[in-house]
């Protein structure tokens, strides 16, 4: 548990255990570290396609590892403008990369405020802990 | 299949061993299981490729006893019990009067009057109370589950594992063959078989000797560049293997001729299900067991859809990636007509439909034989 990694410039949501990075009105999406260990070997992932609408807290795809799918859902509403193919060759890179080659979606974010509402790193982390 | 009582989950004595190598605990068929420890991909490739160990006591251990234990079990199980000879064992299936498949097991010939059935977790008491029914002369029945462990080392090193361990360093040659022998002082039962298609054994032992015991073959197989394995791996090698899990790939609606396990059905012994069987063979199945390969890199999973243009023609049984192939396989019952290798079908996925091909199986074919 301890090699976990939490990176202060993401934001997460706790429940789900998606992470957010905003860098300007784009904000890059993927699930965090956490989640991917406790997922296993990711094995294939379903994204949504440029110009889909995201809402917050809502599905908007599917992670698959060996044993099960798991639903994957938005930090930040928004629409897609960048989805990381590379991911169906690789889905393994969720598990090796997960805040940086393992990324899923990037969106224009249509509610900024949104990101006030995330948790950040260390909160994250205390409630991931805390299990 | 899980069945998600409410009871307390049942642990193998050796549930702190797993814990302690940092194994994912997870219910399964009311037991607490190992799902993985290092992680499935990196199990199933060392039992492919080098050497694996299971804890696999949830499963059932029976002992069928007395003068008229091979005549009981001759009509309980559809193979045939009265050819194996001391130390022989064979897969069966046990079906009901109907045909369907109450359950498959290893039927072990300790000698014949004591025969050992191991048997899934999940459908043990029904085993139980099945068998008790049809008790008949001078047998009893005896559950030995509690009070033994059974341990599976699987991989091509295998026998180069086991043998230095047993006293008398050899293990059985021969595919469903079985001997008593000892491994570090402790009395155990070593079979040729296993669940993974790769050559490999399982031991029996007792329960009240199962750290040493596990702690002696996990050395020998991390010492072989083995690993630990858990249910995880366990199903994506038998899958591979075209290894059927019962409560998925079959159960008490569907038949050994669909299942494709006629090879099981020793017609003229008499067994319980063999009219009805025989006329399913005279007039033919109406689905088959198929295998069937992805052409997308989506995951079919038990309970899927299949389709031939806009009509539906089976359910998925069993899905999942191959490690070995890299690509994504699984099992579905097919209407007879559409069973032929080559033939392209579609799985509906979450209300998408997905390419995929009837292929050839077992998918893999590892170092059994």
């Amino acid at each position: 548990m301890a090699a976990l990694k939490f990176p202060e410039d993401c934001r997460f949501l706790p429940e789900t255990h998606e992470w957010a990075r905003l860098e300007g009105q784009i904000a890059t999406i993927g699930i965090s570290d956490y989640a991917q260990h406790e997922i296993g070997d990711v094995v294939y992932v379903e994204l949504p396609e440029v110009g889909e609408q995201l809402q917050a807290e809502q599905e908007f795809g599917v992670i698959e590892s060996v044993k099960s799918a798991f639903d994957l859902y938005a930090p930040l509403s928004g629409e897609v403008v960048e989805v990381n193919t590379a991911l169906e060759e690789h889905p393994e890179w969720v598990n090796e990369d997960p805040y940086g080659q393992g990324w899923m979606v990037r969106i224009r974010v249509s509610n900024p405020e949104e990101w006030e509402r995330l948790a950040d790193a260390e909160t994250y982390r205390r409630s991931v802990e805390e299990g | 299949m899980d069945s998600e009582a409410s009871s307390p989950l049942r642990k193998t004595p050796l549930v702190e061993e797993h814990r302690r190598l940092g194994a994912r605990m997870v219910p399964f068929a009311g037991w607490e299981m190992p799902l993985q420890y290092e992680g499935i991909f990196a199990e199933h490739r060392a039992v492919r490729e080098r050497v694996g160990i299971f804890d696999v006591s949830h499963m059932g251990r029976l002992e069928v006893l007395g003068l008229d234990a091979c005549a009981v079990l001759q009509r309980l199980v559809t193979n045939d019990v009265s050819a194996l000879s001391d130390g022989e064992a064979l897969y069966t299936v046990m079906c009901r009067e109907d045909g369907g498949i109450l359950d498959d097991l290893i039927v072990y010939c300790i000698h014949p009057e004591r025969y050992l059935l191991i048997v899934n977790a999940a459908t043990r008491e029904k085993d139980v109370a099945w068998i008790r029914q049809h008790l008949w002369g001078d047998t009893s029945l005896c559950d030995r589950t509690e009070e033994t462990i059974l341990l599976a080392v699987q991989g091509p090193r295998s026998r180069e594992v086991l043998e230095p361990l047993l006293s008398r360093r050899l293990a059985p040659a021969k595919p469903f063959h079985f001997a008593s022998d000892e491994i570090a002082g402790i009395p155990v039962i070593v079979s040729r078989t296993g669940y993974t298609g790769e050559l490999g054994y399982e031991v029996l032992g007792p329960a009240e000797q199962a750290i040493p015991l596990w702690r002696t073959l996990l050395k020998a197989v991390q010492e072989a560049e083995g690993l630990p394995a858990g249910l995880g791996a366990r199903d994506t090698l038998r899958l591979e293997a075209r290894l059927l899990l019962y409560g998925q790939d079959m159960d008490e609606t569907t038949t050994p001729l669909e299942a494709g396990l006629s090879w099981t059905l020793a017609f003229g012994t008499g067994f319980i299900g063999e009219e009805a069987l025989r006329r399913q063979k005279e007039q033919g199945v109406r689905r088959r067991l198929v295998g069937f390969q992805m052409e997308s890199r989506a995951v079919a999973r038990h309970g899927h859809p299949v389709y031939v243009g806009e009509q539906e023609i089976g359910m998925v049984t069993s899905g999942g990636p191959s490690p070995t192939l890299g690509v994504n396989i699984g099992l579905a019952y097919v209407q007879r007509r559409f069973a032929e290798v080559g033939r392209p079908i579609e799985i509906e996925i979450r209300r998408r439909r997905h390419p995929a091909r009837i292929v050839r199986t077992p998918f893999y074919r590892g170092s059994f034989r």
